[in-house]
């Protein structure tokens, strides 16, 4: 499935970078430059904590990533596509405008921080707040898909977009999610595999069952959870979801007097 | 409830004077002032033809009231638009005397907010900066002058250098030789901004005031070649030709941010803090929130735009140092990256910690700073005076070597060049101008910024009052006023007999302190008037 992606952009022979030792500021100008000469595919090996990587790039490209990359991730991110083997940090897809991440392990806190466009999946599990303040307009509609169990504050004052929380892997008893979960949501659309407790719940939002329409759009992505990582869709859309909404997307209205 | 709460205000209209021309009750933005329609208007409406109506007509003429101007005093707030715009001088507005008793610890602004909260039961909202009695260190601080010893210099003959860069500079600059044995510059110089006077218009976002608004502020930095601030709500497309004269801002809701945002402006700004409401996060109304704001700051027309108190991807200076790290990555490292944070009791060691995080501008806002809406309790009750802050952070920078790391931007109440001078002069590279810039462009300071009514066409997005602020004629005032202030300072620089800003900076000498407390010269590193 690999090779699919790769076609998405344009043939050109793949740029290898060996990451080992280098500074991030380094090893960022060398996808920079590698980039602005023509390369649209980039292999980056033995990646280890170099942080800001892909940030603010608007070039259509194919990064892959064998190591762990470092914090802020496809930070500020115009339109490439990262695919991380290995476990991803914090603040993956901070403030993202298009593009898709895909990491195969499990990622820190903060992730899709007021992602504003593309996708990014996550195959295992994730930290503290994430997917907070995400926020859509118009067609650019944020995306993050969540394979494992996600921490507390998850979806914190959602504004937009759609996340996913599919919780696989699960030890017995481990809950979905943290507490505070989509506290202080004003928007936007959260789909969760199973149920949570009620006690978990932010108070702006209520739990709902899918309609046709939920399910076009968790099925089309629960479809390309299971391309990217080896897993069988089908059996994943036996299961029962939750969706969550907003139940006014004014939580902070009459608190005022002038 | 039926609201308890007495006028603030009484409009008189002179009925001599009044031509009815109707300007004042078009143009109010707050509806406190309308027609009372004469009898004719009414006698129309009843009039249907039968000589029944003809009687209800008749009834009324008893109460025949004349074609005139009435003002809702309860909704006054003040902002003399009307004041200032009757053609015939006929509007007068005065404080209402009998509000409430006089008092002088139950002043009748405390009371009115206790009534106000009773009805309520809500935080009090206001706009504008910090209006109570406190100290004024500037007030409390005179600047030095030339006699006899060493001359002072005329500024009308001899060249005067206000010329100013924000950015970082190195700690020394190291020189090598070419070929040719020319000298070349080593040093690797990182990004700097110019400008022509050392003010900059303070960050005020499209959705708290008008884009005529922000149009005049672009305007006017362009034509003085200083600089105006996005604040948090995007860049809206009609600025673009500004963008070399605009510093992007990016606060924690992040609203407006993306590539092209980053790569436009000529200075990146990171939010974490605001004189008028520091520690406390953004909210602009979803009513506020139309067409084109939406357009700017990418979010749906009518939702809420919150802006979380904190950046949830800062909790640490090593986490600002990530976020400027991540901002200056992905614009390659071709411009500076400010941090601006209110003036609050640790203000040194943090700004410390933020120069050592790779800022390249810090920005301190004083307890005076403006706002477009805040709780009133914030505004008036939080946060430390510009002037003990600034040279609180002066010092420490020093004092650590780390002073040339960054450049120093002073805001929160510069009323005027004096308290430029006296900032620079504390150790501020150049100061922010907020509240100073809108009454430029005609706010009387009303402090209803929040409520989106501005009559002047500033603090709001509602067309009918929008127009009302040519971003033409307001961006030549801007311009006049900081040309205005721009000779000034070239005198007081000629009077102290130094021809460039550059000589004032951090030049705690010049100043000299008037009935200040040892404590307070010690802090301000300035020496008693006489000494
Ligand atoms: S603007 Fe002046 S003259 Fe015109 S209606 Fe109002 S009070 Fe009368
Ligand atoms: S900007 Fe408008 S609403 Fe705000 S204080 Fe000035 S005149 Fe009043």
């Amino acid at each position: 499935m690999g090779c699919e992606l790769r076609n998405r952009v344009e043939a050109v022979e793949p740029y290898r970078i060996d990451a080992q030792g280098m500074h991030h500021r380094q090893l960022n100008e060398t996808i920079r430059a590698a980039l602005s000469a023509g390369y649209r595919e980039i292999i980056l090996d033995n990646v280890n904590g170099q942080r800001y990587i892909g940030a603010g790039i608007s070039t259509p490209a194919y990064i892959e990533i064998n190591g762990v990359p470092g914090n802020d991730l496809a930070v500020f991110m115009n339109g490439p596509t990262i695919r991380v083997h290995g476990n991803g940090q914090d603040g993956i897809a901070n403030t993202m405008n298009s593009g898709t991440v895909i990491v195969d392990g499990s990622a820190g806190d903060v992730l899709g921080y007021g992602m504003r466009g593309g996708r990014l999946f996550v195959r295992g599990d994730v930290g503290y707040r994430v997917g907070i303040h995400m926020k859509e307009y118009r067609e650019q509609v944020p995306v993050l898909v969540v394979g494992g169990r996600a921490g507390a504050f998850c979806g914190e004052y959602m504004a937009g977009g759609v996340l996913v929380v599919l919780g696989l892997d699960r030890l017995p008893g481990q809950p979905l999610t943290g507490d505070y979960l989509a506290t202080g949501m004003h928007g936007g659309v959260i789909y969760l595999r199973g149920r949570v407790a009620e006690h978990l719940l932010g108070k702006e939002v209520q739990m709902f069952d899918l309609n046709d329409q939920d399910w076009k759009l968790l099925g089309g992505l629960l479809d390309e959870f299971g391309n990217y990582f080896g897993v069988d869709a089908a059996e994943l859309k036996k299961d029962q979801y939750t969706k969550l909404l907003p139940v006014s997307h004014r939580p902070y209205g009459r608190l005022y007097v002038s | 409830m039926r609201s308890l709460l007495p006028p603030e205000y009484i409009v008189r209209i002179d009925q001599d004077r009044c031509r009815r021309c109707g300007r004042c009750v078009r143009n109010c933005g707050f509806g406190a002032l309308s027609f009372e329609h004469s009898f004719w208007h009414r006698a129309k409406e009843l009039f249907q033809g039968s000589t029944e109506d003809l009687q209800k007509v008749i009834a009324h003429v008893e109460e025949y009231v004349p074609d005139r101007v009435v003002a809702d005093n309860r909704k006054c707030v003040q902002c003399h638009y009307c004041v200032t715009h009757c053609p015939e001088g006929a509007i007068n507005i005065e404080p209402n005397p009998l509000a409430y008793k006089a008092n002088h610890y139950w002043l009748p602004h405390y009371q009115k907010n206790i009534v106000k909260q009773a009805e309520s039961g809500g935080m009090i909202l206001t706009g504008s900066g910090n209006d109570k009695p406190y100290f004024s260190y500037f007030d409390h601080l005179v600047l030095d002058a030339c006699q006899v010893t060493n001359p002072s210099i005329d500024p009308l003959r001899e060249p005067m250098e206000l010329r100013t860069y924000l950015g970082s500079r190195p700690k020394a600059l190291e020189i090598e030789q070419d070929s040719d044995g020319e000298p070349v510059l080593k040093t690797k110089l990182t990004p700097q901004v110019k400008l022509e006077i050392p003010i900059v218009f303070a960050a005020m976002s499209y959705g708290a005031i008008s884009l005529n608004a922000q149009k005049a502020l672009a305007m006017a930095a362009k034509e003085c070649g200083v600089l105006m601030n996005t604040g948090e709500g995007g860049m809206h497309r009609d600025l673009y030709p500004y963008a070399d004269h605009i510093i992007g801002q990016v606060a924690s809701g992040r609203f407006g941010v993306n590539p092209e945002y980053l790569e436009r402006a000529a200075m990146l700004e990171i939010k974490i803090g605001q004189g008028a409401k520091p520690g406390i996060g953004g909210h602009l109304p979803g009513e506020k929130v139309d067409e084109e704001v939406s357009r700017t700051r990418m979010i749906p027309v009518g939702s809420d735009a919150l802006s979380p108190a904190p950046h949830h991807d800062i909790y640490s200076i090593e986490d600002l140092a990530q976020l400027i790290s991540a901002l200056k990555e992905a614009t390659a490292y071709t411009k500076p990256v400010g941090v601006k944070i209110a003036a609050v009791h640790n203000v040194a060691a943090i700004a410390s910690g933020i120069a050592r995080a790779g800022a390249d501008v810090i920005y301190i806002d004083g307890f005076r700073g403006g706002t477009g809406a805040t709780p009133m309790i914030i505004r008036d009750h939080v946060g430390i005076p510009i002037e003990l802050a600034l040279a609180a952070v002066d010092d420490r920078l020093r004092q650590e070597g780390i002073r040339n790391q960054v450049s120093l931007i002073a805001a929160g109440g510069i009323r005027h060049s004096g308290d430029v001078a006296k900032a620079i002069a504390l150790g501020a590279d150049a100061v922010a101008i907020g509240t100073a810039a809108l009454i430029a462009m005609g706010c009387h300071v009303c402090q209803q910024c929040f409520s989106g009514n501005c009559s002047w066409g500033i603090a709001t997005q509602r067309p009918e009052l929008t127009r009302h602020l040519n971003p033409e004629e307001a961006g030549q005032r801007l311009a006049n006023l900081l040309r205005g202030w721009a000779l000034e300072l070239k005198e007081i620089l000629g009077s102290l007999g130094i021809n460039a800003i550059e000589s004032l900076r951090g030049s705690r000498l010049r100043l000299r302190g008037v009935g200040l407390s040892e404590q307070d010269l010690e802090i301000l590193g300035v020496k008693p008037a006489g000494r």
